[in-house]
């Protein structure tokens, strides 16, 4: 503060500190517990310098070349052909179509599992339980390693990143819908078997309109994070514009990877912005 | 014309028919919404199915020995399945000991990479939450300094998080060379973008309030910032943190394929050498680190946020 208290003041902020010494000082214990955990910290942080081999010599020269890379981004690289263009439009094509495809085909196989997670829904707790953590082991596999195994069952291409997308996003599609099959009100539900209706007009007519929304909000927000992912399998040989990324860095040739590097942003935003028109449109549709 | 012309009354007959064209032309509309949204969808399908080599059609050896060709997705399941049983280690209850050493055989090794994994993703969040954090000010619309300065702020954010790890991680693995150095480098880049927006947003959020009162006793912008707005936004921001810590855990035992150190290295020389049962052992390493490291941060967050509420 660039204030400095008046006479008067200072003698009524004294006042106060004898009343409520603890207003103006934490306690001993709470001193000592932060105090210890900076200073841990801050001696893992060093020792990890140490560790890692993070000398300022090694940044310097780290800089010098990351420099170097980053003069090739001006001007960035222009496809003048059109072969090398249709190279590049085909990878982000292929990106694309792995995210798309693979959200719908993760959604397909999730939403019946869904149901049998949901607590309204599935009443036995054994099964259940055994579902939830179906689930749980299925987001815990990396869509990379996924990606990987695919690739030596389905060969190189865009197929094994439509299968890797798709059955990691089954485990976080079906935890999801359930927790939102959960938070449906009952109220509609009783009304269908109330007039008669079955055990699946009730999830049909009680349960679906009240998710629909809120799960095709979902797939849009993973078909956007689909597509930051599926650029990232193209790097283990899982087809689209990762694909042409590493073989261009590869290869050293920085002016063509900082243009498609560009080229992906651009679509990532593209996506972003569609997403969010239709998001907004769905939200106005429903209320 | 009376407004009787225009909203005829609405009783009887006629107010019936009117009401049954009305509902046939709105049935008609929806169901052609429904199915033109479904026309294109099935369009959308295709096109990607097309694009992503969903029909390919590949040669596979058949029983006698000849060779044919076949739709890829068929072809391609037993050799998943093949590929996976070969990934299970062989255990027996009369020697587990030894089956168990058998398949853990480079523990040493493993626990070294795997204590390199979890540091790196530590140095990553400090390095993701100290520009995050630092960034997060001037990045939001209420706090900001100047609206070019957040304009640039918010770019640079957005090119941290939009390029993934991994290719952050082949950059610095060119410039820094092969080591945890890149590693840390790039998925700390990669968390102080994510980091920023989120950590922006909250501050968006906050009561303006406080830090009226701090300009109103004198305070400058940082003072405003560091007693009007870091105490309101500070649980949030450990609650964040702590995910982000659990994030990158997972990021960080797959850098190594690139090179950028921790356990992917093994993992990439796994595959490699096709040493299967190798990869279920790393496999069952990273699983349980990670659902030990969610455990215990899922334990720190509910604490954290108890304590503010």
């Amino acid at each position: 503060m660039t204030v400095a208290p008046s006479a008067p003041d200072a003698a009524r902020i004294d006042a106060a500190r004898a009343r409520a010494p603890l207003a103006f000082r934490k306690p001993l214990c709470h001193r000592l517990i932060r105090a210890l955990f900076w200073a841990g910290s801050a001696a893992l942080f060093l020792w990890c310098l140490i560790a890692f081999d993070i000398t300022p010599q090694r940044i310097a020269t780290g800089l010098s070349r990351l420099g170097n890379i980053f003069s090739f981004m001006f001007p960035p690289h222009v496809w003048t052909t059109w072969r090398e263009f249709s190279e590049v439009l085909k990878g982000l094509g292929e990106t694309l179509s792995m995210a798309f495809l693979g959200t719908v085909l993760g959604a397909l196989a999730a939403f019946p599992l869904s149901f049998l997670g949901a607590r309204n829904i599935n009443r036995l707790p054994l099964l259940r339980f055994s579902t939830r953590r179906l689930y749980d082991l299925i987001r815990a596999v990396e869509t990379l390693i996924l990606a990987l195994i695919f690739i030596r069952a389905f060969g190189l291409g865009p197929l094994a990143g439509i299968l890797a997308i798709a059955v990691s996003e089954v485990g976080t599609f079906a935890k999801l819908f359930s927790e939102a099959i959960e938070n449906t009100s009952r109220r509609p539900v009783e009304g269908v078997t109330a007039a008669g209706g079955s055990g699946l007009q009730a999830v049909r007519f009680g349960v679906m309109p009240q998710v629909m929304p809120v799960i095709l909000s979902i797939l849009l927000y993973n078909f956007e994070s689909n597509v930051r992912s599926g650029t990232i399998l193209g790097i283990v040989g899982a087809g689209g514009i990762g694909f042409l990324l590493s073989d261009r860095i590869a290869a050293y040739r920085w002016d063509e990877v900082w243009s498609i590097i560009i080229l992906i942003i651009l679509m990532v935003y593209l996506i972003d912005w569609f997403s969010g028109l239709i998001r907004s449109r769905l939200v106005g549709a429903t209320a | 014309m009376t407004l009787a012309d225009i909203n005829p009354p609405l009783h009887g007959a006629p107010a019936m028919a009117r009401f049954r064209t009305d509902f046939a032309q709105a049935r008609t509309r929806a169901r052609l919404r429904w199915w033109t949204g479904l026309g294109v969808f099935a369009a959308l399908c295709l096109l990607t199915a097309w694009l992503g080599e969903f029909f390919k059609v590949t040669q596979v050896t058949m029983p006698d020995g000849s060779r044919d060709w076949r739709w890829i997705i068929p072809a391609g399941l037993p050799r998943l399945g093949e590929y996976l049983s070969k990934t299970i280690p062989e255990l027996r209850w009369s020697s587990l000991g030894a089956d168990l050493a058998a398949w853990f055989w480079r523990w040493r090794i493993w626990l070294e990479l795997l204590w390199e994994t979890i540091l790196i993703a530590w140095m990553a969040t400090v390095v993701g939450v100290t520009g995050g954090f630092l960034l997060s000010f001037p990045a939001a619309r209420n706090l900001s300094p100047h609206p070019a300065v957040t304009w640039f702020i918010r770019r640079w954010l957005e090119i941290a998080r939009t390029v993934p790890e991994l290719v952050w991680a082949l950059i610095f693995v060119f410039a820094f060379s092969v080591g945890p150095m890149a590693g840390v480098l790039a998925i700390g880049i990669h968390s102080c973008g994510s980091l920023g927006k989120l950590y922006s947003e909250v501050n968006e959020n906050i009561d303006m309030r406080p830090l009226e009162g701090v300009r109103a006793a004198g305070g400058t912008w940082f003072d405003q910032i560091r007693y009007g707005a870091v105490p309101q936004v500070l649980p949030n921001i450990i609650s964040y943190t702590l995910l982000r810590f659990e994030i990158n855990v997972r990021s960080s035992s797959i850098v190594g394929y690139v090179g950028a150190g921790g356990l992917g290295q093994e993992i990439r020389t796994a595959m490699s050498l096709q040493e299967y049962t190798d990869l279920s052992a790393l496999f069952v390493i990273v699983l349980v680190t990670v659902i030990v490291i969610d455990h215990l941060s899922g334990k720190l967050r509910h604490r954290v946020i108890e304590a503010e509420t």
